[in-house]
Formats: C-alpha cells, structure tokens, sequence
C-alpha cells in the first residue's frame, strides 16, 4: 500500500551491545573512544502518520510523564496542542484543501495512483505529524541552561538533569522549536530525553518502537538520513512536489548546526508548527555581549562627564 | 501582515505546484505576504518568567549605577550625594537576589546557580556578577554606615562601581540571547535601552535622597540615562520595523507608551529644575523612576505577544531566509563562538 519503503534496519534499536555494567571486563568493540557511541536520530516520516498517538501515549507511559491539562483545541483531532513539559511527543493534525492536478501524469502505476488518491480524496488531505524535541547539535536549552542541568549525552542527545534543574526557565526562552517548557507542578524543566534510558541498555526509543505504521524511525543519524533521502525520492516520484527533508543541517537546521531529528513534511514547515529557518541565539553572543560592552562603556562616560562638570560644591 | 491565523490555501500536488513554490522561497525578493501556521497557534514557548524578573532588572539597573556614580561623587569630594547613592545601590542590592530567587520554578535551589560558571549562558554570567556585586554594595554602605574598615569599605565600593555597570547591561544580553524574536533582534539596542534606563533611574534616586547642594551631577546623569533610553528605545523600534508592533498594541504596547510619556515628561521636568527649583527637579525624578521601570516591564511583555502569535517567528525567519538566500547564513555561522 505505501510502495517500496526503505528498509527499516535504522529501526533496530541502537543497534550496539548494551552499556556494559561498572566493573565488567568486556566494552562494546570498534569505537575509538569506548564511551563514545554513533549519533542517535529520530526520522518522523510523516506521509504515512496515521495521527493513531501512540507515541505521545508510549511516551507518557514509559517516562512517567504527567497528564496534559484536559484542553479541548476545537481546531482538530490534536487536543495535545504543542511539545512541552508535560508532551513530550505531539501529533499535529491537519486538513487541507487540496486538488489533484493531471492525476493521470503523475501516476505512473496502479499502486501510486493507489496512494496518492489516499491522501487526496474529495479535494481534501490530511497532514499528521508527530513532533518530537530536535536534540540539536546547537541547542539553545543547552547553552542557556545556568546550572549544568541540561547536557549532551554519548548518543548526541540533549537531556535535562532533574535533579540538577532549579527551574530558572532561560532554556524555555532558549529553545527556537519551542520544546521544552517549565512543568508547574515541580518547577522543573523537563522534555524529551531519547529515551536516554532505554538508549543505555541497548533498546530504541518508546514511541519509535510503538508507532505502528513506521512514521517513527529511530537509528544513526547516518542511517536516518540515508532513509530519509530515499524516502524523499520516492514521493517525490509519486507527485509530491512540496516533500522535503525538515530537520537536516545542511538546509533549514543550519542555524543550530543540524539536528537528532529529521522529519519528512509535504508543506511548509511552519504549517506544522515548525519555524521555517530556526537559528539559536548564541549564535549573536559575541555581538550582544560586544554591544553590552559598548552600553557600558557609554554609561562609563556618562557617570564620569556628570560628575566631571563643574567644579566640587562642597 | 495579516492575523497569522488559519491561513491554508489551497495546495497542488501535481507538478509545478503552487507549494513548490512556497517551499523554496531561497532567492526569492520578497517573503510570502500571507504567513502560515499550524491553526495559528504560538511556534515557541511563552517566557516562563514572573513579574520578579523584570522587576529585578529595573533594581539592578537602578543598584549597579548608583553604586557607580557614589565612587564617582566620592572620587570628586561629594560625600553626601556618595552616601545617598551608595545606600540606593545597597538597597538594590539586597532587593535584588530574593528576587531572582523566587522567580525559580525551585528556589531551594538557588545555589546551583554557582555549581557552574558557563560563558555560553548569560544568565550564568550575570549570576556570578551579581553574586560579587551584591555583597560588595552591601558592604560598602554598611562599612560607610558603621564607620569600620575604611580601606575595606573603599575596595568594596570600587569593586561594586565596576560591576555596577555590568548589572546594568547584562540583563539586556538576558533578554537578547533568546529565541524571541523581538528580544533578539533587538540585541544591539537593548543594552543600551537597559543601560540609558538605569542611568536615568540612578540619577533620579539620587535627586530624591542626595542634599540639594550636590545634586548636580546626579541630575546630569539623570538627563543623560534619559537621552540614551529614549533614543535606543526610538532606534530599536526602526530596526525592529514590523516586528516591533508589540510595543505598540496590546499589553507591551500600553505600558511602552506610558514609559516614553513618563520618562519625556520627567527628562523636561528635570531639565527645567534648575537651582531653586528643588519641587519641580524631584517630580522630574519620580517620573523618570516610573519611566524606568514602565520601559523593563515594557520588553518584559513584549517577549509575551511576541511568541503568541507565530507570525512574529515566521516573517522574521522568511525574511531572513528570503534576504540571505541561505538557512541562517554563513556569517552567523562564523560569529559562534
């Protein structure tokens, strides 16, 4: 039904030997640096979301994740509304007019033509798109976190130590995706670890392993990227003139120097709630804290030409 | 620019459809005028912060500069105006930490504020400023107050004046390094917007406290502080250009126009009352404080409607992309640092 999907190898959890327990002789072969482990990717293949939320669900499960505030959108099926402490995986829905132009042209086989009037029917489609924090290479949480909470672990994920954080709240202005939020409760910042847990024994991610149509797959970023290049290729192929690539650092995640997530989108990516070209504020730091220096400098003169002028009235 | 508000339009999917176009807008002279959003709901998160932070900026803004300008009264023999100034800094200097304390989502933990000291983190570095000014004001106006340790006291002071001028710029870096657009496309003028606005806040509590003799050049200084928030103030809303309408609808933009108006009001007040009008130079000096603390509460807000409403992260980031052709830009790229 979905043609000739990439090989879901890149599915198969980490794919390496577990982290070997303290004191154990034997370390997983053939890295340089032992602790060192190949950078770990999400990629979202959102042309095949079935919008079904197990993943925001496996998510919750696994990481303890409290109940998001009961809040009916009335704008579609996602009453979940955006990432935050308390969502750590999102399902965006969307519907959209939209017309089959020269279908005939397009569909150069049966089970193309199949697939294409599955997302188009009656002049109308669906986009679903599970969002997930981007784990960026520049990740403006990370820079900005005051205490050393926030780090990048072996897999180049970026996760929150709660036991560390005091809840100042810079990352939540910090983060150009808008992931990561204060959760009220505790007063902790919390979001998306990769599932740094399961990472470490050898397993995959909760809401890759959950998502039933493979929309999430998780692997090397390598492998990921590879998968979904390939994938691109194909709805492309199928008619899909607006596919692109979201989330690589060659192109739109530029600004944070790539990310751990690669996306698929058939629109634009703010349509998804994703800023169109992300670039994390410390990216400026050298010329914000130069014109700092500038302002006081300038206030120096100024304190000294007040107290300059006139002689001392004593 | 329209509301940004469920605009989705119809899309092709067949070759040399309209989405195409919009999807690869490199190159292109001008943004898409209609912006797209996701059911028109806010891209980034909203500040976390409460009313405390910018609460505390107005305070050490107000501490870091008096402290400043009471090493500079004493530096020119004004010991009344250095001792007026000195206890405003103290003050601002103990108001200052329980401030920043309970605005954390876990004040027991305030410390961990010092476990690390991370360049890349402006609020890391203006914990650790404040944590040295702080207890150097206090000292000094406490030594001063007591009569002790004079040489102790002289250090204290000195050390405070110098960082007294970081107090009132690192906070405009706070605001700036962040994802909100209309605090980080303001990082040039910022500092000096924070900087002018604590100068003026100084000067004018030195008016109120100094003795009238010496009070001439905390009110040059409050002219001065005044001049510089006003004009960054005029030169950020031009640069910001589109991206500047929080400062004039809504919340932010009440609250700015009623800082423009104090502070306008104040400056001429201040610079009407000359010798002998001591009446009129501490109106001047009241309208300028609230000037002051209206303009922090002012940007305070502004981060609020700016992340509301998507269009805000949207045009900045299409214009960017339309300007440089290229995600982000090599320049910034090299600017990392």
């Amino acid at each position: 039904m979905l043609g000739d999907r990439p090989d879901r190898t890149g599915n198969e959890a980490t794919g390496y030997a577990p982290l070997p327990v303290a004191g154990a002789a034997s370390r997983a072969p053939g890295y340089a640096d032992e602790d060192r482990r190949p950078r770990m990717a999400f990629f979202t293949d959102t042309t095949v979301c079935i919008g079904c939320k197990a993943c925001e669900v496996a998510c919750k499960e696994w990481n303890d994740v409290p109940e998001t505030k009961w809040d009916f959108t009335g704008h579609s099926y996602d009453n979940t509304g955006h990432l935050s402490a308390d969502a750590w995986r999102h399902v965006a829905f969307i519907e959209q007019p939209a017309r089959l132009r020269g279908a005939e042209q397009i569909a150069h086989t049966a089970a193309i033509e199949h697939h294409a009037q599955d997302l188009v029917a009656d002049g109308f489609r669906w986009l679903m798109m599970s969002d997930v924090c981007k784990h960026c290479t520049t990740a403006g949480c990370l820079d900005n976190c005051p205490t050393g909470a926030l780090f990048k672990t072996e897999f180049d994920s970026v996760v929150v130590q709660p036991d560390i954080c005091n809840g100042c709240g810079y990352c939540v202005v910090g983060c150009p995706y808008g992931v990561i939020s204060r959760r009220e409760t505790d007063g902790k910042a919390w979001k998306c670890t990769m599932c740094y847990d399961r990472l470490r024994t050898g397993d995959q991610p909760a809401c890759s392993k959950v998502c039933p149509t493979d929309s999430i797959s998780f692997g090397s970023l390598d492998a990921m990227r590879e998968m979904a290049e390939t994938r691109l290729a194909q709805v492309t192929a199928m008619g899909f003139a607006g596919a692109h690539v979201y989330g690589d650092g060659e192109d739109d995640a530029a600004g944070v120097d790539g990310t751990g997530a690669l996306f698929l989108l058939l629109d634009e990516p703010e349509v998804y709630g994703l800023p169109p070209d992300p670039v994390v504020a410390t990216k400026h730091l050298k010329s914000e804290w130069l014109s700092a220096l500038g302002a006081a400098a300038a206030l120096a003169l100024t304190v000294a030409s007040a107290v300059a002028g006139g002689a001392r009235r004593r | 620019m329209s509301e940004g508000s469920v605009p989705t339009p119809s899309v092709d999917l067949g070759a040399g459809a309209p989405a195409q176009q919009l999807k690869s807008p490199r190159g292109a002279m001008v943004p898409p005028a209609e912006v797209r959003s996701y059911h028109g709901r806010p891209i980034l998160q909203a500040p976390a912060w409460t009313w405390e932070v910018p609460v505390y900026v107005f305070v050490g803004g107000l501490g870091g500069l008096s402290e400043a300008l009471a090493e500079a009264a004493e530096l020119t023999g004004r010991r009344g105006l250095a001792r007026a100034a000195r206890r405003t800094a103290a003050a601002a200097a103990l108001a200052g930490p329980p401030l920043l304390v309970a605005d954390l989502g876990v004040p027991g933990r305030f410390h961990h504020m010092l476990r690390v000291f991370k360049p890349t983190s402006p609020l890391s570095v203006g914990s650790w400023i404040l944590a040295a000014f702080s207890p150097a004001a206090a000292a000094a106006a406490g030594l001063d107050e007591i009569g002790r340790l004079p040489g102790l006291r002289r250090l204290a002071q000195r050390v405070g004046s110098a960082l007294g001028f970081g107090m009132a710029t690192y906070t405009a870096v706070l605001f700036a390094n962040t994802a909100v657009p209309v605090w980080h496309e303001a990082r040039r003028e910022l500092p000096f917007l924070f900087g002018g606005s604590a100068a003026a806040s100084a000067g004018a509590a030195a008016l109120l406290l100094a003795p009238e003799g010496e009070q001439e050049p905390a009110r040059r200084l409050a002219l001065a502080g005044a001049v510089i928030e006003l004009g960054a103030e005029e030169v950020m809303e031009r640069r910001l250009g589109s991206l500047a309408e929080p400062y004039h609808e809504g919340d932010a933009g009440r609250w700015a126009k009623l800082a423009k108006s104090c502070t306008a009001a104040g400056t001429a007040l201040v610079a009407a009352g000359g010798a002998n009008r001591l009446p009129l130079r501490r109106l001047g000096a009241v309208a300028l404080l609230a000037g002051s603390f209206c303009q922090r509460w002012a940007v305070y807000r502004a981060g609020f409607q700016g992340t509301a409403d998507p269009k805000y992260v949207v045009t900045t980031q299409r214009r960017r992309l339309a300007e440089t052709g290229d995600a982000s830009g090599d320049e910034q790229r090299a600017e990392h640092t």
